[in-house]
C-alpha cells in the first residue's frame, strides 16, 4: 500500500446508538466516518462526495451495506456485498444489504463511460462494473478496523489481523469484535491506497465464489418484498392510460364529458399518445379506460404487416450496394472467388415482448408548488439517473428523488423511461397528491417495446482442405445495435469475415430485450456453422473444435459441454442433440440440448440442456446457475412459443393467452451448468443462456429430421412445413 | 352515491371493502385492503401470479368478484400462509433458492401449499400438471419442482402443520 498524496485529518468519533456510517470514495478527503445518530447529515455528507461504498456499522454489530444496483432477480442485492465483505472480513451472518439512493455521480460504475459515472443495471454488466471497486472499497474497510484496533491497543498496525466480523492481535491473544470497534473507530492520518497486491488472494476467498444464499430471497417468500406496484401512500390517485394498439397513433377523445362524469374519475389527461385517466380507486379508473371513445390519427407504422415485410427485407439484402459495414477483416470476395464450396442462407425472426411478470407502473408525487418531486420505481436505472422527471416536470435533477424498489423482471424493458414520465406527467396534474400509474397486461404487450423482427443473410466459403475461409452476415431490419450485438466471430478461426446491416424502419417500438441482437445474431451464426460442417461432412462439436483453435477458453467451454452431454454417445430413441456457441457481455459458454418432436402435430420438446461456461472470477456459483437456467428457459420459451404479429400497424397480441410463454410442464428434466475455473475478472452471465437456445435447438432438430428450421419462434406449423419439405 | 359493503374473511380476521359491486376480489385484497403480497400480473386467470386460497382451494383472485369471495368463505394469501414466513414450502423454497425476480412466487407458493394438502406426496408429473397455470418469466421452475419436492419429503413428519 502506498499513501495517498494527501493527508487525513484525524479525526475521533463518538459512540452513538445507531453505530458510524463509513465512507468510502475516491477523492483524497475520504473515507469519512459519520455518526449515525443524524441521519439527515449523514445522507447531506454522502451527496458531498465521490463515494465507491457506503456501509453503516452499527453498536449491535450489524455491517449495513448499500447496494448501488437494480434487482430484478439476478442477485445483485447480494453479490455486491459479498464482494465488499469478502475484503472487508465482515461476518456474513450480520451483513444487511439496502439500496443505495439513486445519485449516479456518487454511487454509479465507471464501467459504462469514461466521461461520468452511470446507474444502470442492463448488459448484464453489475458484477464485472462494480467489482473492483466494491473489492478496494472493502479492504479499505478492513484497513481502517485494523487501524484503529492497532491504536487503540497501542501495538503496530502489522500485528493486527481480523477473522469473520473481528479484528484481532494473535500475540497477545487480544480481540475485537466489529461491534465493540465502533466506539473506537478512527481514520488514520494518511489513508494507503489499495494496490492489487493488497487484496485477498483468490484461494483466501470465503464468500466469493461459494454458495452464499441471496438476501432477498426469504421477503420473496413471505410476500413482504415490496415491488413498486404494491405501495400505498396516504391520499394516494390511480391512473391508467389508453395508448390504443398502434404504437406512436395520437388520440381524440370522443366522450369525454361521459368519462369525466363517472364515478370516481378526477381529471382526464390528454397526452400525445395517449389518453389518461386519474380517479380515486384503481376499479374507477379502469373502467374510465374502458368507456373511453377514441378516435387514433393513425401514425407511421399504419398499414404495416409484419409478415409480409420478409418479402421486402429479402429484396433488401440482394441489393449489390451494402450497408453499414460492422465488420470487415481479410477479403471475404477473394475468398468467395476462390472457394471450393459456398453456402448461404437466410434466417428470419419475429418481434417477441419481454412479458416481464409485474406489469409497468410507477408512483410520483410531484410537490405542491410543482418544484421538486419523489419517484418510487422498479427501474433498471439509465444514463439519465432521474429517469426522464426533471425534463418533463421542468425542475433541476437534484429536486427530483428516485426511490427505487424490488423490480418484478426487467429483462430491458425497465431501462425505459416511458412509464415514469407518464405517471410524472398524471401526478403534476394533482400537485401533492400520489398517483400510481399502472399499465394493464393489455397495455404491457400492445404498447411493448419489442425485440425487432429481422432477416440475415449468411453467406460462407470452404477451400479445398474443408477449411472455412469466409464468413458472410447481412442483417436488415430496424434498432441498429438492438440487431447488430452478437454479430462478431472472434473466437473462431475465420481469416475473412464481413458483417453490415441495412437498415428498415416501421415505426415500431422497439427495445433491448434479453442479450439483444444475440438471440438472433448467435442463432444465424450457429446455424450455419452447422449447415458448413454438415456440407464438409464434420460433426458440428469437431468442425467447431477446429475453429476454436485460436482460443482455448472458448475451446474450453466446448470441450466441458461436449463431455457433460457425453455427445457422440447414445441417445435416446427419437430424440437428437444440437450444439451452440456463443459469447456475451465477456462470457463464453457452449450449449447442448436433447430434444424430440412429434411429427403430426409439429410439437418440439427440450428433454435437456446441458452448458459450460467461463464467466472468469464466479461471485455467486448457485446464482450465476440460476441466472443460465433462468435464461434458458426464457430462451425456450421465445424460440419455441413467442411471437408479436403486426397487421395494419396494430399489435395483435394482449394478454398470456394469445402472447404465451413457457409453462411448467414444457421445462426439459434438467438444465445442468458447469462453471469453468478462472482467475480472470468477472463476466456478466444474466444474458449468456438465452441466446444459446435458438441455435443448439435448430441444430438438434437437423439432426433428429434432416431438415433446417430457420424462422424464429420454431411454431408447430413452421415445423411441420420444415419437415414437409 | 354510496357503494355497497363487504364482509371478508381475510387471513383469520374479518375486514370490510367499501367498493362498487363486481370489483374484482385481487384489487380489494391490494389496493383496498393493502395486503400485497398477491400480484396482478394478467387479471384474466392466465399466470397465477393472484393465487390464493377460498376455503383451502387455490383461486384466481383476479377473475373472482367481490360479491364471490363474500359468502363467509375463509381467505387466506401469503400473508396469512405462516406467522413467520416458515411454513414448510416457504423454508423450502428458500432452501432452493427459487425465487428471482420473486413477483410470481406468492401465487406459485400458494399453488404448491394446495397441491401438498390434497397430495402430499406427488409424482414429477403431478407436479408439474398442478403448477402449469403459474406462469414465471425468470424461468425458475426447476427450482419450484425442488422446491415442492423437498416440501413434500417432510409432510409425513410436518402433516397437520400446514
Ligand atoms: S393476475 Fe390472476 S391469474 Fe394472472
Ligand atoms: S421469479 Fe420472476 S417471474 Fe417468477
Amino acid at each position: 500500500m502506498k499513501p495517498l498524496q494527501k493527508p487525513l485529518a484525524r479525526r475521533q468519533f463518538l459512540k452513538t446508538s445507531g453505530g458510524v456510517a463509513l465512507f468510502i470514495g475516491v477523492s483524497g478527503i475520504l473515507p469519512q466516518l459519520w455518526s449515525c445518530s443524524d441521519k439527515r447529515a449523514v445522507e447531506k455528507e454522502v451527496l458531498k462526495h465521490r463515494l465507491t461504498a457506503w456501509v453503516q456499522l452499527t453498536g449491535d454489530g450489524r455491517v449495513i451495506i448499500y447496494n448501488p444496483a437494480a434487482e430484478m432477480g439476478q442477485g445483485s442485492m447480494t453479490s455486491l456485498p459479498v464482494i465488499f465483505a469478502e475484503e472487508m472480513d465482515a461476518d456474513w451472518d450480520r451483513v444487511e444489504v439496502v439500496f443505495s439512493p439513486q445519485v449516479a455521480t456518487i454511487y454509479g460504475s465507471d464501467g459504462w463511460s469514461t466521461e461520468r459515472k452511470v446507474m444502470l443495471s442492463a448488459g448484464s454488466r453489475i458484477t464485472s462494473g462494480y467489482f473492483n471497486s466494491m473489492r478496494k472499497a472493502g479492504a479499505q474497510a478492513r484497513y481502517i478496523m485494523r487501524h484503529s484496533a492497532a491504536t487503540h491497543w497501542d501495538v503496530p498496525l502489522s500485528e493486527v489481523t481480523t477473522a469473520p466480523g473481528r479484528v484481532l492481535h494473535p500475540q497477545s491473544g487480544r480481540s475485537l469484535s466489529f461491534a465493540q470497534m465502533v466506539p473506537l473507530l478512527q481514520l488514520p492520518e494518511a489513508l494507503p491506497e489499495v494496490a492489487d497486491s493488497d487484496l485477498k488472494s483468490p484461494e483466501d476467498f470465503r464468500l466469493i465464489g461459494k454458495v452464499v444464499p441471496r438476501t432477498d430471497i426469504p421477503s420473496k417468500v413471505d410476500g413482504s418484498a415490496r415491488f413498486a406496484i404494491d405501495l400505498q401512500l396516504p391520499g394516494m390517485r390511480y391512473a391508467v392510460l389508453e395508448r390504443g394498439a398502434m404504437h406512436g397513433a395520437s388520440p381524440t377523445l370522443e366522450n369525454r364529458e361521459a368519462i369525466l362524469a363517472m364515478e370516481g374519475v378526477l381529471k382526464v389527461v390528454l397526452l400525445e399518445h395517449a389518453v389518461g385517466v386519474l380517479a380515486t380507486r384503481l376499479e374507477q379508473a379502469l373502467e374510465a379506460k374502458k368507456a373511453m371513445k377514441i378516435s387514433w390519427a393513425p401514425s407511421m407504422a399504419n398499414g404495416f404487416n409484419s409478415q409480409d415485410t420478409f418479402k421486402e427485407y429479402e429484396v433488401m439484402a440482394g441489393n449489390p450496394q451494402a450497408g453499414r459495414v460492422l465488420v470487415e477483416t481479410g477479403n471475404f470476395k477473394a475468398a468467395m472467388g476462390s472457394a471450393a464450396k459456398t453456402y448461404s442462407a437466410d434466417f428470419l425472426n419475429d418481434y417477441v415482448y419481454h412479458a416481464q411478470m409485474e406489469p409497468l407502473n410507477a408512483v410520483v408525487q410531484v410537490a405542491e408548488d410543482l418544484l421538486s418531486a419523489r419517484v418510487w420505481v422498479g427501474s433498471q436505472q439509465g444514463f439519465d439517473e432521474k429517469l426522464g422527471v426533471p425534463q418533463l416536470l421542468g425542475i433541476a435533477p437534484e429536486n427530483v428523488t428516485i426511490e427505487l424498489q424490488y423490480l418484478g423482471g426487467g429483462f430491458g424493458r425497465r431501462s425505459m423511461t416511458d412509464f415514469v414520465t407518464e405517471c410524472a406527467g398524471m401526478a403534476r396534474e394533482v400537485p401533492g397528491t400520489p398517483v400510481k400509474l399502472l399499465w394493464t397486461r393489455e397495455d404491457d404487450i400492445r404498447y411493448g417495446a419489442f425485440r425487432p423482427l429481422s432477416l440475415q443473410r449468411l453467406q460462407a466459403c470452404t477451400d479445398t482442405h474443408g477449411k472455412l475461409t469466409g464468413f458472410s452476415h447481412c442483417i436488415v431490419g430496424d434498432g441498429g445495435n438492438l440487431v447488430a450485438s452478437g454479430i462478431r466471430n472472434e473466437h473462431y478461426d475465420i481469416p475473412n469475415q464481413f458483417a453490415e446491416w441495412r437498415e428498415a424502419t416501421h415505426g415500431i417500438r422497439l427495445k433491448h430485450w434479453r442479450s439483444v441482437g444475440h438471440g438472433p445474431n448467435k442463432f444465424a451464426i450457429e446455424c450455419m456453422i452447422d449447415e458448413i460442417a454438415a456440407g464438409e461432412g464434420r460433426d458440428p462439436v469437431d468442425f467447431r473444435r477446429q475453429l476454436m483453435a485460436i482460443s482455448p477458453r472458448a475451446l474450453a467451454t466446448l470441450e466441458k459441454a461436449a463431455e457433460m452431454a457425453r455427445w457422440g454417445g447414445a441417445v435416446p430413441d427419437g430424440r437428437a442433440r444440437g450444439v451452440a456457441f456463443l459469447e456475451r457481455s465477456g462470457t463464453l459458454s457452449t450449449g447442448i440440448c436433447e430434444i424430440s418432436v412429434d411429427r403430426a402435430s409439429g410439437l418440439i420438446r427440450v428433454h435437456r440442456f446441458w452448458n459450460a461456461l467461463d464467466a472468469g472470477i464466479v461471485v455467486q456459483p448457485d446464482n450465476v446457475k440460476a441466472q443460465m437456467e433462468g435464461g434458458i428457459l426464457m430462451g425456450i420459451s421465445s424460440v419455441l412459443k413467442e411471437q408479436v404479429t403486426i397487421e395494419g400497424g396494430k399489435v395483435q397480441q394482449s394478454n398470456f393467452n394469445d402472447y404465451p410463454i413457457l409453462r411448467m410442464q414444457e421445462v426439459p428434466e434438467s438444465v445442468e451448468t458447469a462453471l469453468i475455473a478462472s482467475g480472470e475478472p468477472p463476466q456478466g452471465v444474466g444474458e449468456s443462456g438465452t441466446p444459446l437456445v435458438a441455435g443448439a435447438i435448430a441444430n438438434a432438430f437437423f439432426s433428429l429430421t434432416g431438415k433446417r428450421l430457420r424462422h424464429l419462434p420454431f411454431t408447430p406449423a413452421r415445423v411441420l412445413e420444415a419437415l414437409k419439405s | 352515491m354510496p357503494m355497497p359493503v363487504y364482509t371478508l374473511h381475510i387471513n383469520g380476521e374479518t375486514r370490510t371493502a367499501e367498493v362498487p359491486g363486481g370489483t374484482s376480489l385481487l384489487w380489494v385484497i391490494r389496493e383496498h385492503l393493502g395486503l400485497m403480497g398477491t400480484k396482478y400480473g394478467c387479471g384474466i386467470a392466465q399466470c397465477g401470479a393472484c393465487t390464493l386460497h377460498v376455503d383451502g382451494d387455490p383461486v384466481r383472485a383476479c377473475v373472482l368478484s367481490v360479491e364471490q369471495a363474500s359468502k363467509g368463505q375463509k381467505i387466506v394469501t401469503i400473508e396469512g400462509l405462516s406467522t413467520d414466513g416458515r411454513h414448510p414450502v416457504q423454508k423450502a423454497w428458500i432452501e432452493a433458492q427459487a425465487p428471482q425476480c420473486g413477483y410470481c412466487q406468492s401465487g406459485q407458493i400458494m399453488q404448491a401449499v394446495a397441491l401438498l394438502q390434497t397430495t402430499p406426496h406427488p409424482t414429477r408429473d403431478e407436479i408439474k400438471r398442478y403448477m402449469n397455470g403459474n406462469l414465471c418469466r425468470c424461468g425458475t421452475y426447476l427450482r419450484i419442482l425442488e422446491a415442492i419436492e423437498i416440501a413434500s419429503g417432510r409432510m409425513d413428519t410436518q402433516s397437520g402443520s400446514s
